[in-house]
């Protein structure tokens, strides 16, 4: 039962009372860094600013300009990883754990590729086309792996108890990672160099942003444009929309259930393929775990944005993207913890207990059926 | 099915098979097979010899998917008021199709390793699988050689069909045994060697490892003449004590306890160092499992953060009795006695259970257990970070950890598994004791309302939050006696040895064992970490490292598909997840109404 539903008048427990000071500490360390950080920003060195943390010197407009561009470009990509999260949770109702391990399957892909068209000498002469193919290609394995879980893995649980898919899709989630461990070997495996026009910046009005960030940005919003409109305006979207709401009157109106779960399935996957290249092109190196951590963090950005509600979703892992970068240098170093940016994967879980808590429907509002809200 | 049943159903001709379903089968099995080629199992197993220079684990991990291939095939569903048919030639052969596709998978990655260079991302496209796979032949015998191998399997799968039942429990026992037999290598030649047996160690082992095949023939007849002639008694003996009831069993089940507690005592002292390390790690995971049961077989809360308790115990336990200390602690060290550390363990480890339990107790389970796993992070990259590191060491960890001194007659650390495992075993029987006593007490009967139904559980008069928090902090204490222990044996934490992986390979220890039983859960611990390894420590089989994690996650999925229950399933449990099943027959025997028989109706009408 959430908080939601709670009726107003009833008793506070002592659980409450927990939930209300930690409510109210969290908020009291982002009032206080913040408090501080702008302190530190108009002088380090004055007396109120050194009590707190002498160590402090403060951003200059460059290091904030570039947290906030890593931040939206790395958000892009939870966002998309976060759709899938949230379609999937809009139509069945559960988790899809693995599905970090359906975006580290298209790196991987992206990875083997590249690294062969490297090999011929496309990727230098032919960058965009090169792309261009392993996007596709990461989309096309990516897919299939999402479709292959869903008919093999989730089909027969449908309609099990609520936590038997989801323990089923940690185990797909440790069986993927292990796949790959054991046919691609254990270590880190990079990405050929780019050429050197899209690593260099490039200035748009007032921010100068490295021309593979802005890709990564600009391909995100594409993508996301594309789903709107596959969602919203297609007969498809429409079908997918109905079985969200309620599969049983959706199939008496003659919606394929099955099919529509597995092209939700698909686009997911697709999504997650798109944003495997894009965690490529960015960072150029995988991992069997790269999908973990992202995966997780795109999942909280799907509950920050209100699960089941794709815009939301977007919005989430902007936010959750920008959390992670900018909040451990403007609260957390401001108030004297060191190697604060070594906590941020730690800010990100911060900010999706702090969502959970505050509204636990997301920002944005959840969209789910009204079984599953339960 | 009997055998008379048999006689009355129709043959069906050799001819007609089921083709698309052989076809289907065998490339399925075929593209596993190539991808357990492609993992280095067939090589990297090689070097367990299951009978001496003649069979290995390697050869298995290929032969055995090619068996049951043949079996699968040969199933037919039954389904109720549907005609069967009779076993014969017809399943013999469509095994042995089966079996031929699959292996002219493995034929295929002959001709493919062979020919192509794919070395760059498969790292196990390699001249040693290409060697393994064409058995030390030339390509071409290599290629046909799996055709008939998979054909032979296939056609062995499907003939177990047509065997009677009795025969066939007869061959499936003696395999088994031969199989455990020979895994159980180091184990079972420690115990003989303790016994004074050594000569019938020499005769039924080689000596560098795997059976004879005297011995091989010498287990098969004691199996296969137990299976004969043992089987019924035994399985009589079962059912008049489980017939027994009241003070009788509760006897019997003493007496058994009490069996199973003097073996576990004896063991020890008769196998070696390894197998000791082994059942310490062992008694380890099955102080977590028997945690972790708590909070997921009982309560039904999937916490997958786990692991935060572990951590929790195992650094609080370090940085009390370890004798270095972080630069940011003030100069006293406390090195206290590892028992005193324990207290302040376990108001540690409550604490941290109510600190991650309340905000996460009333989300619903599946965002609880992200928050869980969230937390579990979030608390080793605290330990990890350099804010903490003045007091947790950071990376480099707490070191230099004193052993458990039990009241200056013995010292218990890492370099003695044998005192370790009594110690953990100390404590596992407490958490035995414990978990046994809650599941049956107001508490556990609460924990069990809470996870059939929640909302109703509430109705009733439960006090849902506290009762999910008492089922946190019962978990985090027993989880944190583990991470305490562990910090003794180890002698230094470190932040890896807390990664969410274990919380998972705990997980699964729970759910393959069987959530909500004790007995379950052990054994569960003791198969996979004793025999697999656990996340970090080798199990029995330390060729599998590469391949447990593998094997865990394919197993949970196994296990959530075809029988979520668990091996050892709790009575109660089983029910819950089968409730469709359950309601299905009963309505099927007309033992329940279903609401809209013809009176309901008629008062739903006019309204």
């Amino acid at each position: 039962m959430t908080t939601a539903t709670r009726h107003k008048s009833a008793r506070r427990t002592g659980v409450d009372w927990f939930l209300f000071f930690l409510k109210f500490a969290m908020f009291s360390v982002i009032g206080f860094g913040l408090f501080a950080f702008t302190l530190q920003q108009i002088d380090p060195n004055n007396w109120l600013a050194q009590q707190i943390n002498d160590d402090a010197t403060g951003l200059t407009a460059d290091q904030f300009e570039g947290l906030v561009i890593a931040g939206l470009s790395q958000g892009s990509m939870y966002g998309l990883i976060a759709l899938g999260y949230s379609m999937v949770y809009g139509v069945l109702g559960f988790i899809n754990f693995a599905h970090g391990e359906v975006f580290m399957v298209g790196a991987m892909t992206g990875m083997i590729t590249s690294n062969k068209l490297a090999e011929a000498g496309a990727w230098e002469s032919n960058f965009v086309p090169s792309l261009l193919f392993i996007v596709v290609l990461a989309i096309l394995v990516s897919t299939f792996t999402a479709v292959v879980m869903e008919r093999v893995a989730y089909r027969p649980l449908r309609g099990a108890p609520r936590l038997i898919p989801l323990i089923t899709s940690i185990g797909i989630s440790f069986f993927i990672q292990n796949v790959s461990v054991v046919l691609l070997g254990p270590g880190a495996k990079s990405y050929p160099d780019l050429p050197s026009w899209w690593t260099e910046t490039q200035s748009i009005w007032f921010l100068d942003v490295q021309r593979t960030r802005l890709l990564v940005v600009l391909v995100a919003g594409v993508s996301m444009a594309v789903l709107w409109y596959l969602v919203e305006r297609t007969k498809t979207g429409k079908a997918m929309r109905a079985v969200a709401e309620d599969k049983e009157i959706a199939s008496l109106m003659g919606i394929n259930v099955n099919r529509i779960i597995v092209t939700t399935f698909a686009i997911g996957g697709a999504m997650a393929g798109v944003a495997g290249i894009l965690w490529g092109v960015m960072f150029r190196s995988v991992v069997a775990t790269t999908g973990f951590l992202p995966g997780i963090k795109a999942f909280s950005a799907a509950v920050v944005g209100g699960i089941g509600n794709l815009g939301g979703a977007m919005a989430g892992g902007i936010s959750i993207g920008s959390a992670e970068s900018i909040a451990p240098l403007i609260i957390l170093e401001p108030l004297g913890v060191n190697g604060a940016s070594q906590l941020r994967d730690a800010v990100a879980f911060a900010v999706l207990i702090l969502v959970l808590l505050v509204k636990p429907t997301g920002l944005f509002g959840e969209r789910l059926s009204s079984e599953d809200r339960a | 099915m009997s055998d008379t049943m048999n006689d009355s159903l129709a043959t069906r001709s050799v001819t007609d098979q089921d083709w698309r379903k052989l076809v289907t089968h065998g490339t399925v099995t075929a593209c596993a097979l190539i991808f357990i080629a492609l993992s280095n199992m067939p090589v990297a197993l090689d070097d367990f010899d299951l009978i001496a220079d003649r069979f290995t684990l390697g050869d298995l991990s290929l032969y055995w998917l090619l068996l049951v291939i043949g079996l699968v095939v040969g199933k037919e569903v039954v389904l109720e008021g549907m005609a069967t048919h009779a076993k014969g030639a017809r399943d013999v052969v469509s095994g042995a199709i089966a079996g031929i596709v699959a292996g002219a998978g493995l034929s295929l990655l002959v001709i493919l390793i062979n020919n192509f260079e794919l070395r760059d991302p498969l790292v196990n496209w390699s001249p040693q699988t290409l060697e393994k796979l064409s058995v030390g032949g030339s390509i071409l015998s290599g290629v046909l050689l799996w055709l008939v191998i998979g054909g032979v399997l296939g056609a062995i799968g499907g003939a177990m069909h047509v065997l009677p039942s009795r025969i066939r429990q007869l061959v499936i026992v003696a395999a088994m045994t031969v199989l455990l037999v020979a895994i159980l290598e180091t184990v079972l030649s420690d115990i003989s060697e303790s016994f004074g047996l050594e000569p019938l160690a020499d005769i039924v082992y080689a000596k560098r490892g795997g059976l004879t095949i005297v011995g091989v023939l010498i287990i098969a007849a004691a199996a296969a003449a137990y299976s004969w002639w043992g089987h019924a008694p035994v399985k009589d003996a079962k059912q008049r004590f489980q017939a027994l009831e009241g003070p009788e069993r509760a006897r019997g089940n003493f007496i058994a306890f009490a069996i199973v507690g003097a073996l576990t005592l004896v063991l020890p002292m008769l196998v070696g160092g390894i197998v000791n390390e082994l059942l310490a790690n062992v008694g380890l995971f099955v102080l977590l499992a028997l945690g972790l049961n708590i909070v997921v077989g009982l309560a039904g809360i999937l916490d997958l953060g786990y692991v935060a308790f572990f951590a929790v115990g195992g650094y609080t336990t370090a940085i009390l009795t370890s004798a270095n200390r972080g630069d940011s602690w003030p100069d006293w060290v406390p090195q206290t006695n590892w028992f005193v550390a324990l207290l302040i363990v376990v108001v540690f480890a409550a604490l941290t259970g109510l600190f991650i339990g309340a905000p996460v107790i009333r989300m619903r389970g599946d965002y609880l257990a992200i928050v869980t796993l969230g937390f579990g992070e979030i608390i080793r990259l605290l330990f990890l970070s350099d804010w903490l590191g003045g007091y947790t060491g950071g990376a480099q960890g707490v070191t230099n950890i004193r052993g458990v001194n039990i009241f200056g007659l013995a010292t218990v650390r890492g370099t003695d598994p044998q005192a370790v495992f009594y110690l953990v075993a100390v404590f596992c029987v407490l958490a035995i004791y414990v978990s046994w006593r809650l599941e049956h007490s107001r508490l556990g009967r609460a924990w069990m309302a809470i996870r059939e139904d929640e909302s109703v559980a509430e109705a009733m008069g439960i006090n849902t939050v506290n009762t999910k928090l008492m089922a946190f902090v019962v978990g985090a204490v027993l989880a944190s006696f583990s991470g305490a222990i562990f910090a003794a044996k180890v002698g230094s934490v470190f932040p890896t040895s807390f990664i969410i992986l274990v919380s998972i390979v705990i997980l699964v220890v729970v759910i393959v064992g069987g959530m909500g039983n004790i007995a379950g859960v052990i054994a569960g611990a003791v198969v996979l970490i004793g025999v697999l390894g656990g996340p970090r420590q080798p199990g029995l089989l330390q060729e599998f490292s590469n391949f447990k994690l593998l094997i865990y996650g394919a197993l949970l999925i196994w296990m959530m598909l075809k029988r979520p229950e668990g091996l050892i399933p709790n009575v109660r449990r089983t029910r819950e997840l089968h409730q469709e099943e359950f309601l299905q027959d009963a309505w099927l025997k007309g033992e329940i109404d279903t609401g809209d028989e013809p009176d309901d109706m008629g008062e739903v009408a006019p309204v």
